[in-house]
């Protein structure tokens, strides 16, 4: 018998590095020319810093940003879509006014997503916690959870969506941080779009990237960080 | 013999003629080589689809050869940038032959991307 898994495992092990070597030229070729082709990994998580200071009150070019890059209608009627939006917050005692853009915090314990009774509501290995469209029935479960209120139903059928951005009537979206973006190298429309480098988006498992020496640097804060779902999207000056 | 022969000839032309005839004429858009053979991608293209919708969204992985905008990049109509927009588009001239529902693209964009970006870059 072990002399049959000795034989086994040796198969195996040839094989595997026979199909390592003919794949592995093609696999290099793929990846200069379409960023990732090994997909989401667990080693990098992806957030971001806002820096509430450099926030301006009334600014709304995230917002702008968002709506485009993603297709939604920048409405705002009761039913609309909004996956980012400013909040101007006052503190009374001390009259101090902070600005700032509330999305999905990409928690890492998302209670989205274990709420979600078909598995659609999900998190990537990378952080980054979406909606499976393909799975999702309209249930709205997600939208009570969350506690940021990130989370939009799709009442109406829509056209002309982004080749990138599939969306459609019947399901729950959220902000997606720009997943389509991330995955070819990029980066988040509103974090490219602000004109005060509020928004510092990057990888904070990397000690060298630019957010996690800042996160290490400055004060920050998780907005509810009570609740111990521990979000991806960290506040300064809050 | 002959005649055998000729019987058999008229058969197989009648019979090609006739499936050539019946079958749904498309605008196959650049169309050119495929991912595939093409006959077994008229059987067997919703299961790559589907293969490559769950690694794509669930797990980061995009597979440019096998995704539904490689496939409109190249089967969009080159008149109209689409493959749902009119009765013999690439997508929706077969399904409308074979009566089989397509919801792709009341979330996907049936329009080429190129395309797409050209008119919103206009606006």
């Amino acid at each position: 018998m072990s002399d049959m898994d000795m034989n086994r495992r040796n198969f195996l092990k040839t094989s595997v590095g026979a199909a390592a070597v003919a794949i592995a030229p093609g696999m290099m070729l793929y990846s200069v020319a379409q960023g990732k082709s090994e997909g989401a990994s667990s080693k990098v998580r992806w957030g971001m810093l806002i820096d509430t200071n450099q926030c301006k009150p009334g600014c709304n070019d995230c917002v702008t940003a968002c709506n485009n890059e993603n297709g939604l209608s920048s409405e705002t009627k009761s039913t609309d879509s909004q996956w980012i939006r400013k909040i101007e917050i006052k503190d009374i005692s001390s009259g101090r006014e902070i600005s700032l853009p509330m999305m999905c915090q990409h928690c890492e314990h998302p209670p989205c997503v274990d709420v979600c009774p078909t598995n659609a509501s999900m998190k990537r290995a990378d952080g980054i916690v979406l909606v499976d469209k393909h799975l999702c029935i309209g249930c709205r479960y997600c939208m009570m959870a969350c506690p940021y209120k990130a989370r939009s139903f799709v009442h109406e059928p829509l056209h002309d969506q982004n080749p990138d951005v599939p969306r459609g009537k019947g399901t729950v979206e959220s902000c997606t941080l720009c997943v389509h973006r991330i995955d070819v190298g990029g980066k988040p429309a509103c974090s490219e779009a602000c004109p005060n480098k509020a928004i510092v988006f990057g990888d904070l498992n990397d000690e060298n990237s630019e957010i996690a020496q800042k996160v290490r640097s400055v004060a920050s804060v998780q907005v509810r960080a009570d609740l111990r779902l521990n979000p991806g999207v960290r506040y300064q000056g809050l | 013999m002959k005649l055998l022969v000729s019987l058999l000839l008229t058969l197989c032309v009648s019979l090609a003629w006739a499936s050539e005839a019946a079958s749904p004429k498309l605008d196959i858009g650049k169309g050119g080589q495929c991912v595939e053979d093409t006959q077994w991608m008229r059987k067997n293209h919703m299961h790559l689809l589907k293969h490559a919708r769950d690694d794509a969204l669930r797990r980061g992985i995009r597979d440019e050869k096998h995704s539904l905008k490689a496939c409109i990049e190249c089967h969009a109509s080159t008149k109209d940038d689409s493959v749902t927009a009119r009765a013999d588009s690439f997508c929706v001239g077969c399904h409308k032959y074979e009566a089989v529902k397509l919801d792709c693209f009341e979330c996907h964009s049936g329009t080429r991307k190129s395309a797409w970006l050209q008119q919103r870059n206009a606006k």
